[in-house]
């Protein structure tokens, strides 16, 4: 749950009946599968059920950076408000360009939301969609990310965390990206490169952030990302829902029994 | 001698607080001789007759009697925004003179703040926020749970455009939809969000997970929200406010929060707006407010501004307005 308590060899060999592991979420970044494997040890994750929370979330965040909702909120209850400036402006959502990097589920899921917002929707994928889920969002697929981060007003990460997606967006994509632009991430801290973040945001190389996800969560309390206006941090809440938790848990719990009786596992992690 | 060709048009004030906003002045110039209120007041026998119309921004000037007998060629009253409740609509027909609001520019932008508002408040996400930053949080609380908005019930209380385009917005959430309004919607824009008409307020209350309401202010849905109304809401329940504060029974809803008659409250509308200081809802862990965000986009207010001049422009050529509104 939450990625603890941490599986490493000291452990396994501690645990001689160890049959699985079931992770709470979809991201399986934080496993050593080769080590796990070799121990024997079936691994089993939650996928789809964190799917429609994350995707929600995501729409969350974009609508909050991009209106300025915390920043607005602080202003309606701060002791010292006594009105409301008329040149206060937010960025709009509706007929905006998004960006989606990362067309799995909850990229896709994203896509059917922010169509109903009457964006216009790109993506970028390992893999492009066939023709009837790419135009039933409407969504363009940019081969190359460099196209997708230039033309785009949001763009939203949703891949998983690989060894080729570790700091996929450096300081030359935001550098790509639109001055205008608002960053989303609401897939794994490492897929951002920290450091150069911080600097585009200081140097209005990019407009905003908006992130779910960071490397280390929490982040050292005197990070610079903790103080900027532009930049909204949630703990790590896209699947934090009464609802889904309770099945993630039923899920793991199946898988865990599956597990143990030999019978196969649903959401075998191979 | 000012003023030229073109016909005179009154505002409050350029920039300040609640003027008209800068960006969009060179617009307004092409089209008309801009007045301010301190140029007209400190010039009143020179510029009344120049006036003939008002724009309207956040609601000011204020339009009473004594302005109205102060500008006898006045054509066109041009509202920023849709709501018309500070406006004595009677009042200003009487002297001849044609209003006008401008609801094609705002409906986007006003579903967008109801969508973020609904999506913050069931998320937590201020909540979230600040713990996220706290320089006490030096670990993630793992039950630190929100409610879940894909499935969920959505009752929207008062179709119109921008309850709409709410609708049209939430179904790609999956979202149930109800909705209460005046009139009935034809059958395919209901097919279209797959929306289902409550005949009964209380019918749709006693059955949503977030009640949004998007009702102009008049007489009737003065208070509509009040403690009977939310006690019919299911104690999970969000009420989310973006049409106007007095829509709402405030002091019934601080209660309600307090005692956990429904589960929170997300409101980018009070009255007064802003809020007294010291006012309960400003405490509440379980209220987000906003100050008044619905049109606030630079998109939003300059097609705010267009639209209005469209309307100024047909009412003194004697052509019918986009979006004329009428005293009844």
């Amino acid at each position: 749950w939450y990625h603890k308590p941490v599986i490493d060899e000291e452990l396994l060999r501690s645990l001689p009946n160890l049959k699985i592991v079931a992770s709470s979420g979809v991201g399986i970044d934080h496993l050593d599968l080769n080590l796990l494997s070799r121990y024997g040890v079936k691994v089993s994750n939650t996928p789809f059920i964190v799917s429609n929370d994350t995707a929600d979330l995501g729409m969350a965040l974009m609508l909050a950076s991009s209106r300025r909702l915390v920043e607005g909120y602080e202003m309606a209850v701060s002791p010292d408000t006594e009105y409301f400036p008329a040149d206060w402006l937010g960025a709009e959502v509706s007929g905006a360009t998004l960006g989606i990097v990362g067309m799995g589920t909850i990229g896709y899921k994203v896509a059917n939301r922010a169509k109903a917002f009457e964006m216009k929707i790109l993506y970028h994928n390992r893999n492009q969609r066939n023709k009837e889920e790419e135009s039933a969002v409407g969504a363009i697929y940019c081969k190359k990310i460099d196209d997708l981060l230039q033309q785009s007003d949001f763009v939203l990460l949703s891949v998983n965390l690989t060894p080729q997606t570790h700091k996929l967006i450096g300081k030359r994509q935001l550098q790509l990206m639109k001055p205008t632009a608002t960053l989303i991430n609401i897939s794994r801290g490492l897929v951002v490169d920290q450091d150069a973040l911080v600097e585009a945001l200081q140097n209005h190389v990019i407009k905003a952030a908006a992130l779910d996800v960071t490397y280390p969560e929490p982040l050292p309390r005197g990070h610079p990302l903790l103080k900027m206006k532009n930049v909204i941090i949630t703990p790590h809440i896209g699947s934090a829902t009464k609802k889904t938790r309770r099945l993630m848990m039923e899920n793991m719990m199946e898988s865990i029994q599956a597990g143990l009786t030999g019978l196969p596992i649903p959401n075998e992690v191979l | 001698m000012g003023g030229g060709e073109l016909p005179g048009l009154l505002v409050n004030e350029i920039g300040g607080i609640h003027g008209i906003l800068h960006g969009h002045v060179a617009f307004l110039k092409k089209h008309f001789y801009l007045i301010t209120m301190k140029e007209f007041l400190e010039n009143k026998k020179h510029m009344s007759e120049k006036v003939q119309a008002i724009y309207l921004w956040w609601h000011k000037p204020v339009v009473d009697q004594e302005l109205l007998q102060s500008l006898p060629n006045l054509k066109v009253i041009a509202n920023s925004g849709v709501g018309m409740d500070h406006l004595d609509l009677k009042l200003i027909a009487s002297f001849g003179v044609k209003m006008a609001n401008a609801p094609r520019a705002v409906s986007s932008s006003t579903a967008d703040t109801g969508m973020a508002l609904l999506l913050a408040s069931a998320r937590r996400l201020v909540e979230g926020y600040h713990l996220a930053i706290s320089s006490d949080t030096d670990y993630c609380e793992a039950d630190f749970l929100g409610v879940e908005v894909t499935g969920a019930t959505l009752g929207i209380i008062g179709m119109g455009r921008i309850g709409y385009k709410i609708a049209l917005r939430a179904k790609a959430f999956e979202m149930n939809i109800l909705y209460h309004n005046r009139t009935h919607r034809k059958e395919q824009e209901e097919q279209a969000v797959g929306a289902t008409f409550c005949e009964t307020i209380e019918n749709l209350l006693q059955q949503s997970d977030f009640v949004m309401v998007v009702v102009s202010l008049t007489p009737q849905t003065h208070k509509l929200i009040g403690k009977r109304e939310m006690e019919l809401m299911k104690p999970t329940a969000t009420l989310i406010n973006i049409s106007r504060g007095a829509v709402i029974d405030e002091e019934a809803l601080v209660t309600a929060l307090q005692t956990g008659v429904i589960r929170a409250a997300a409101l980018d509308v009070t009255y007064p707006e802003p809020l007294p200081r010291d006012h309960a809802l400003l405490k509440l862990k379980n209220v987000i407010i906003t100050p008044h965000l619905c049109i606030k986009t630079d998109k939003t207010t300059y097609m705010i501004t267009k639209e209005a001049v469209e309307n100024i422009l047909a009412a003194l050529n004697g052509l019918p307005m986009p979006s004329e509104v009428l005293p009844n």
